[in-house]
């Protein structure tokens, strides 16, 4: 579903900020990424649906190269979901416009079809109550159920979090990790940036260990979390599962 | 001291300062901002585009028309807008375009400049996640502007927007140069008919400033409305 293949990217003329990554998600499989801070995942995660370039390399999506210039990449990321770390719901709208916009804009579909679909991804996160205020007066964890909801009403083929829970309060992290974790039981693919290791030993299928813009380890997670191969690895873990 | 003054000149004088010169400052101040606004934006996104090319022609555009003083501004293009527009379409001879026309035309290239300048401060003003997660569901450059970028930043600027709409209105009486009857064209000229310069003069000025005042009141009581909302 998700192929990168020797994928290297820089930020200006000298900072590489990924080194030679090469990975792939298969469908209906759940690859935790994690990783000290600016080992470079989130970057990793933002080049697969091209919202970060990529210089070297390449990256398939569904069959499709994604750093292809003739690819339409309006219509290929339609296809694929993806959840920020600060939600990004837009405050000028209300929640159930949030989740019908790209429905009518992107997808084509009639306002009540949007709307129908809207409300039953709403109802499916618990929020259906709030269908008619605006983002702003939400909390946190359920603002990002609401762009977890906005994402899924594009009938993804895959989803994206890029650190869905880093900031949240420790309160609301729960909340969210459980509409992911219906989700990943559903079968649906999905590739996370999370530093929650709780929910990568749920449901994860495989873990991929970045570091300084390396993939330094991509490992089934029973072998991730039973003996990791790196130091670095060894040290992170040592370090995020210590408390 | 106002025995020698004659107030009654006004009175005799509103309709035609009001129905006529008023409501031609209101239409100008009207369609100047609208032009001046949608002109403005493109401008901004054209300086924004990330095009180095486009974005050196809207920054010098910007930069000549605040560098000239608007009079002289509205003067070239009463001149020159005929031959502007002979030479677009073809016409063997200077098309006539009207005071009313040039004057609209020069307003809105003018304003444009500085609804730019806000629009572009509105639109960095928006973080960078909102367009990546408009172009995440799969929407175009165009459709993350319209749908996302430009609403978010025409509310966050509106109150800067309608100020600079408030100094139009202002400025709109410069047109005074072409001969046009606005607002204060109108009481020039019945302050000259009648000879009865202060009187007019004075109750133009008590006119701008409650008009100018009570806008701006507005502004500020929306300015509060918007930001308990945000």
């Amino acid at each position: 579903m998700i192929e990168i293949n020797h994928v290297n990217k820089w930020y200006g003329p000298t900072f590489q900020a990924l080194k030679d990554c090469t990975t792939k998600v298969a469908k209906g499989e759940v690859v935790v990424v994690c990783g000290p801070s600016g080992s470079g995942k989130s970057t990793l995660i933002k080049c697969v649906n091209a919202l970060e370039p990529i210089q070297e390399g390449e990256i398939i999506l569904d069959g499709i190269k994604v750093n292809d210039p003739k690819t339409d990449l309006p219509k290929l990321r339609a296809r694929v979901g993806m959840v920020f770390q600060h939600f990004e719901l837009f405050p000028h709208l209300r929640i159930i416009e949030n989740l019908c916009l790209g429905q009518e804009k992107v997808l084509g579909r009639s306002h009540d079809e949007a709307m129908a679909k809207g409300a039953k991804l709403l109802d499916r996160v618990g929020l259906k109550v709030h269908a008619n205020k605006y983002p702003a007066e939400l909390s946190g964890g359920q603002q990002q159920r609401v762009a977890i909801a906005r994402a899924l009403a594009m009938d993804p083929i895959a989803m994206l979090f890029d650190e869905p829970t880093s900031a949240l309060d420790p309160e609301m992290i729960s909340e969210v990790l459980d509409v992911m974790v219906d989700l990943a039981r559903e079968g649906m693919t999905m590739m996370v940036v999370t530093h929650e290791m709780g929910f990568a030993r749920k449901v994860a299928h495989r873990v991929i260990f970045m570091d300084q813009g390396e993939i330094v380890e991509d490992a089934l997670k029973d072998d991730f979390f039973g003996k990791p191969r790196s130091d670095r690895a060894q040290k992170f873990l040592s370090k995020i599962l210590s408390h | 001291m106002f025995a020698n003054f004659d107030f009654d000149v006004i009175r005799r004088s509103l309709g035609y300062l009001f129905l006529d010169g008023m409501a031609f400052t209101l239409t100008l101040t009207g369609l100047s901002a609208l032009g001046g606004i949608i002109f403005g934006t493109l401008i901004a996104l054209m300086r924004l585009s990330g095009f180095k090319v486009l974005g050196r022609i809207a920054g010098l555009y910007v930069d000549f028309m605040r560098s000239l003083p608007l009079v002289l501004v509205i003067f070239w293009f009463y001149f020159l807008v005929p031959y502007v527009g002979q030479w677009l379409t073809g016409a063997s001879r200077p098309i006539s375009v009207g005071a009313f026309t040039s004057a609209l035309v020069t307003f809105i290239m003018f304003e444009a400049a500085y609804f730019s300048e806000i629009m572009r401060a509105g639109i960095q003003s928006i973080s960078k996640g909102q367009p990546a997660a408009a172009n995440a569901l799969g929407m175009t450059y165009a459709q993350t502007m319209r749908y996302v970028v430009l609403p978010q930043a025409f509310r966050n600027m509106l109150p800067v927007l309608l100020t600079q709409t408030i100094v139009l209105f202002q400025d709109t009486s410069l047109v005074y140069v072409l001969s046009m009857p606005d607002f204060l064209g109108a009481a020039s000229k019945v302050a000259q008919r009648d000879g009865r310069l202060v009187e007019m003069y004075l109750f133009a000025a008590v006119v701008y400033f409650t008009i100018s005042c009570a806008a701006s009141f507005a502004v500020r009581r929306l300015q509060a409305r918007i930001s308990i909302v945000r």
